[in-house]
């Protein structure tokens, strides 16, 4: 349960969403993704209240958000291949141009050899870059990420951050839910929203990372 | 050439692919025997209206005593004249004894004992179907002619008959109905049970911003192969039984039925049937969907 919470994330910002298990950090990104309704209270998404909005119109909101679920939400009978392709079949895009983009984003998070690969054959690693790969192939306006680093080493998860952060740049807003304490401190320039009995308690304002000019 | 719809559930391995063709045979069965009959029904109606309308029959009731068939055959001998008089009438043509025992042999039998009964005389009067006949004044001026002698233009008895057949039509209409709604109601449940045993890739689409059609349509494309892979088989069992009712039919048909053969849009509405019960299932499956969805967030 969530209560008094109240904050903005400006267009292309990187935020990290920190706090305890229970906290109701999922809770929160749930109502990000537009997976929950608020029973009270306001969520203002894409200039959007979602209160207000339609059922009908939170396809098209939805679209414009890539989910990396804590628990991956592969579809076992798929391939990583199909998995990934999943966001671009729902929107009817070409398979000409599935089968060029969904290979080489593939390529890209180290799974180029596992287009054909089912989920249940593939390392909690690998199903998590595909989850990735999964939630990033729309290029989405907002990209949420529930413990996108839990399942990897040191080093996958790195390349994974730097992939958010090419994203970044690119426009893209981001929430990286995390208890990670290294990895937060790693990306100390990184504005953080901590949360923790189900209010936000802690805002770190962003500062620019080492070596990186104003 | 139908192109295979994308699909993103794995509904083919389900249990309802399992047994839904099945019941859907059944019920495709089951629909053909009810249409099947009603179709027939109407068509012997048809057929004896056809037979009868044109003909009236006058009876008359046979004399008793020592001379009592001279009598009887001098009273069809008037009668004969009589309706031979009537404006309209083509052919008049009285029935003897012997062919009117012929005529009741099918439910009578042909023993001495029934030779022996005295049997009303029949005459068959075949009229103008264009001619516009006072049957009051005739059956008049028969009756004052021929003592007992009446005069039947089948009306009664062929209301009777129509009205049986129409009956039988409703109760053939209604027992499709209600195989409807059973095969409707059993889509609806295997609808809901595959919605719940997919559940998680149903969210997971939902999430990314599936449309709601977009999931209901892989579970009525699902549903709609399902029907037309049970309603075929459904009509595969079908051909075997009418053939078998037909040839039953025709060692039955005594003399007295007309001929039991199902008419040509009766076979059209029967290969109909599988047609319609794989969009009925189609149909159900995309509204039950619609139904579950329309409740998630």
């Amino acid at each position: 349960m969530l209560q008094d919470v109240s904050f903005k994330l400006p267009a292309g910002s990187f935020h990290f969403l920190t706090g305890p298990s229970g906290a109701g950090k999922s809770s929160l990104l749930r109502l990000m993704y537009l997976g929950l309704r608020p029973t009270r209270g306001r969520v203002v998404l894409f200039d959007r209240d979602i209160a207000a909005t339609k059922r009908y119109e939170l396809p098209a909101l939805r679209r414009r958000i890539g989910v990396v679920f804590q628990d991956f939400r592969l579809l076992d009978h798929m391939t990583a291949l199909d998995n990934v392709a999943l966001p671009l079949r729902v929107r009817v895009v070409k398979e000409s141009e599935i089968k060029r983009h969904v290979p080489e984003l593939l390529s890209w998070v180290g799974l180029a050899d596992h287009l054909g690969a089912k989920p249940s054959t593939l390392s909690g690693g690998q199903k998590q870059r595909v989850a990735i790969a999964r939630a990033v192939i729309g290029r989405p306006d907002l990209l949420l990420a529930d413990e996108p680093t839990g399942n990897v080493d040191d080093h996958i998860a790195m390349r994974l951050m730097y992939l958010f952060e090419e994203l970044n740049k690119l426009g893209t807003t981001i929430v990286v839910a995390t208890h990670n304490e290294l990895l937060v401190q790693r990306f100390a320039h990184l504005p953080r929203l901590h949360i923790e009995h189900g209010m936000v308690t802690t805002l770190r304002e962003a500062t620019p990372p080492d070596g990186e000019s104003e | 050439m139908f192109r295979r719809r994308h699909s993103d559930l794995p509904l083919a391995g389900d249990a309802t692919s399992r047994f839904l063709p099945w019941l859907v045979a059944l019920m495709v069965f089951l629909s053909s025997m009810a249409v099947a009959g009603a179709f027939v029904i109407g068509a012997v109606i048809d057929r004896w209206d056809h037979d009868v309308s044109g003909t009236l029959t006058v009876q008359v009731i046979p004399a008793g005593g020592e001379h009592g068939d001279a009598v009887t055959d001098e009273r069809v001998h008037v009668a004969v004249e009589v309706m031979r008089k009537v404006p309209g009438v083509l052919a008049v043509k009285a029935f003897d004894k012997k062919r009117t025992l012929a005529l009741l042999e099918p439910w009578l039998g042909s023993t001495e004992v029934v030779q022996d009964m005295p049997l009303p005389r029949l005459i068959d009067v075949t009229i103008d179907p264009e001619a516009t006949i006072d049957l009051g004044e005739v059956a008049a001026r028969l009756s004052r002619a021929v003592p007992g002698a009446s005069l039947d233009d089948h009306r009664v008895w062929l209301s009777r008959l129509v009205n049986l057949s129409r009956t039988m039509q409703w109760l053939a209409v209604v027992v499709v109905i209600l195989i409807g709604i059973v095969t409707s109601a059993t889509v609806v449940y295997a609808t809901r049970t595959g919605m719940a045993v997919h559940h998680g890739i149903i969210e997971v689409l939902h999430l990314i911003g599936a449309h709601d059609d977009y999931i209901a349509r892989q579970f009525a494309d699902r549903a709609f192969a399902l029907g037309i892979t049970g309603g075929l088989m459904g009509l595969a069992l079908v051909v075997p039984a009418l053939s078998a009712i037909g040839w039953a039919a025709k060692r039955l048909e005594g003399g007295f039925l007309p001929s039991l053969g199902l008419p040509v849009l009766g076979y059209v509405a029967i290969g109909m049937l599988p047609l319609l019960a794989a969009g009925l299932a189609m149909l159900t499956a995309r509204l039950t969907v619609h139904g579950t969805l329309s409740r998630m967030p």
